[in-house]
């Protein structure tokens, strides 16, 4: 019976010639990541284990991002731990403030993770490497301590769920759009305990900053991993993000499904039919176009996260906003998701397109999208969000709303100070 | 035995234990926001042994295992949903929090109802309408990491095996 790619890169990482759905397997890593708030915890298990050195030091991603630079004093000794764990263990890839990103946005950046390999980290959204066709999944704080430990995971190996892109998305579609009408389609638990593997015609006209955006988010679909058929983007983007560590050895590999291969289900996505869309408060399978909305009034727009900070985001949003302002008495925070798309922004002028709109231009930070600093929400406030998950509270207060939207819609947003369709302005 | 706790679909790890409490990663700090922005009462009202009953796909979210670990520290015994998160699912199992799939249950137990759970077989038992419903039993490999007491003792024994 044909393998899936997902299915084809664990069975080669478990030493197997062949793995079947439901298996149980144990396979070999070649990135384990934490960041500031699940990598003390991780540490902490990690010295309960009785392990005293971790598996290969060039193999260890720790990014403090969530609640940095450090929003309290509690935040300050988190970082403290995972500084003094990296110091410690010789970390390479320990990322301190003046030079880290939002992980998922660093990593594929730096080149620490790509196609073909195995990947976990103590972040659920570690699944956007799917992009680069890896694969990569998100495990608790126990799970990365025990693959520091010993650079192995165990698996239940997936059956999957294929979408069949075809078509080129019109002018102000992108990524994002494409996933949240994927999980309207599908809803939050559609891929539960499932891989969605993404291929087909229509793959040429999305970008990489598309598809780190769509693989993102498959998680909110309940999905283990997204992945996508490795093309000529992937390999011209994997290109200009060499990793210059020697000592990494970053070998590509490029799996691809079996002729045969089975998938529980086939989706055939027309990508020139996808309007953009909005989730609605408070899952994002509360999908609207944007046709559908209504008048909607905000108060807040952020525009960031390891969905949607990524350059093609930034470009977008300054497209929308030169020369423009946003509307009175709302705020528009944008928050770039690594430093050298911060620098970007500052030499090819969007910081100062930004900042003269109106808007808040900060540097690289989860911040707002887990409602934990630089943007929190007061009751009854409304946000439209290009982050990832709009449940309760999770921008604030548990009476505030977001409204997770593409970064075009986001800025349109901000200027008409109502959820708005960026062909409008 | 223990009294249930019910909630609906999709209970996420945002209002299990929201993130700004996550500064901490003390057991009995996060157990004091246990499920704070769902039911802001929990706390007060839950005690040793209580169960919680939800819809499909609990826990939902973020990979923290600061959910799993809050609720246990609560004093849930156990949580039972038609189906969990995946990665949440891998936590609770990693961290020691029993949990079970079962449909039925979770559809016919009630708030309040007063429960007992049979972990080695599968069989949940409500005392208050005198039913019973059978839930999967873990699979082997699952229940060999429960038996050796969760992910950290596994690894322990791996370790020591190598040196
Ligand atoms: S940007 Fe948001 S979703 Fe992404 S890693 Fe940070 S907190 Fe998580």
């Amino acid at each position: 019976m044909g393998m899936t790619m997902t299915q084809r890169i664990l069975a080669a990482h478990a030493g197997l010639k062949e793995v079947k759905a439901g298996q149980f397997i144990e396979a070999d890593l070649d990135m384990v990541l934490a960041n500031d708030i699940t990598g003390p915890v991780a540490i902490k298990e990690f010295k309960k284990m009785g392990a005293e050195s971790v598996f290969d030091k060039n193999k260890i991603a720790l990014v403090p991002d969530h609640f940095t630079p450090n929003k309290d004093i509690k935040a300050a000794e988190q970082s403290k731990t995972l500084r003094e764990f990296a110091v410690e263990q010789d970390i390479t890839n320990y990322f301190e403030v003046g030079e880290m990103g939002i992980e998922h946005v660093l990593l594929p950046e730096k080149g620490i993770v790509t196609a073909g390999d195995a990947v976990i980290g103590a972040d659920s959204h570690t699944c956007t490497y799917g992009a680069l066709g890896a694969f990569s999944t998100g495990i608790g704080s126990t799970d990365m301590a025990a693959g520091m430990a010993r650079g192995k995971a165990w698996f239940k190996v997936p059956s999957a769920i294929k979408f069949e892109l075809v078509g080129k998305p019109s002018k102000w579609v992108s990524g994002k759009d494409v996933i949240l009408h994927i999980i309207g389609m599908i809803g939050v638990d559609g891929a539960l305990y499932k891989s969605m593997e993404f291929m087909g015609t229509g793959l040429k006209n999305l970008s990489m900053d598309d598809r780190f955006t769509i693989a993102n988010m498959a998680i909110e679909a309940g999905a283990k991993n997204g992945i996508f058929m490795v093309d000529e983007k992937t390999e011209e983007y994997m290109k200009e993000h060499k990793n210059k560590n020697k000592l990494l050895k970053k070998k590509t590999k490029i799996y691809k499904p079996d002729p045969d291969a089975v998938y529980d289900e086939t989706y055939v996505i027309d990508l020139s039919k996808i309007r953009p869309t909005v989730a609605f408060p408070h899952l994002p399978e509360n999908t609207k176009t944007i046709d559908e909305v209504g008048d909607i009034k905000i108060d807040q727009v952020v525009i960031g996260s390891c969905t949607n900070g990524r350059m093609e985001d930034m470009k977008i949003a300054a497209k929308i906003l030169k020369g423009k302002k946003v509307a009175k008495n709302l705020r528009l925070i944008i928050i770039p998701g690594s430093q050298d798309i911060y620098l970007e922004c500052i030499k090819n002028g969007f910081a100062e397109i930004f900042i003269k709109a109106g808007g808040v231009f900060s540097t690289p930070t989860c911040g707002p999208c887990l409602g934990g600093h630089m943007g929190i929400m007061a009751a009854g406030e409304r946000t439209v969000s290009t982050t990832n998950r709009n449940f309760v509270g999770r921008m604030g207060h548990v009476e505030s709303e977001i409204y997770l939207a593409s970064p075009a819609v986001a800025a349109a947003s901000a200027i008409a100070g109502k959820i708005a369709a960026p062909e409008g302005v | 035995m223990g009294k249930v706790f019910k909630y609906g679909e999709n209970v996420d790890t945002d209002v299990i234990i929201p993130a700004r409490h996550l500064n901490t990663s003390v057991p009995e700090e996060l157990a004091k926001h246990c499920m704070e922005d769902l039911d802001a009462d929990f706390v007060n009202r839950v005690e040793q042994g209580d169960i919680i009953v939800a819809g499909k796909n609990f826990g939902c979210g973020s990979s923290r295992e600061h959910a799993p670990i809050a609720i246990k520290a609560s004093g849930i015994q156990c949580v039972i949903a038609p189906t969990f998160a995946r990665i949440f699912y891998r936590n609770s199992l990693n961290t020691g929090l029993p949990i079970l799939e079962c449909e039925e249950a979770a559809e016919n137990i009630d708030a309040g109802d007063e429960i007992s759970v049979d972990f080695k077989t599968g069989k949940i038992s409500n005392i208050t309408k005198g039913e019973t419903y059978q839930a999967e039993p873990f699979p082997d490999f699952i229940r060999d990491l429960i038996e050796n007491d969760g992910l950290v003792n596994y690894v322990n024994q791996k370790i020591k095996e190598t040196v």
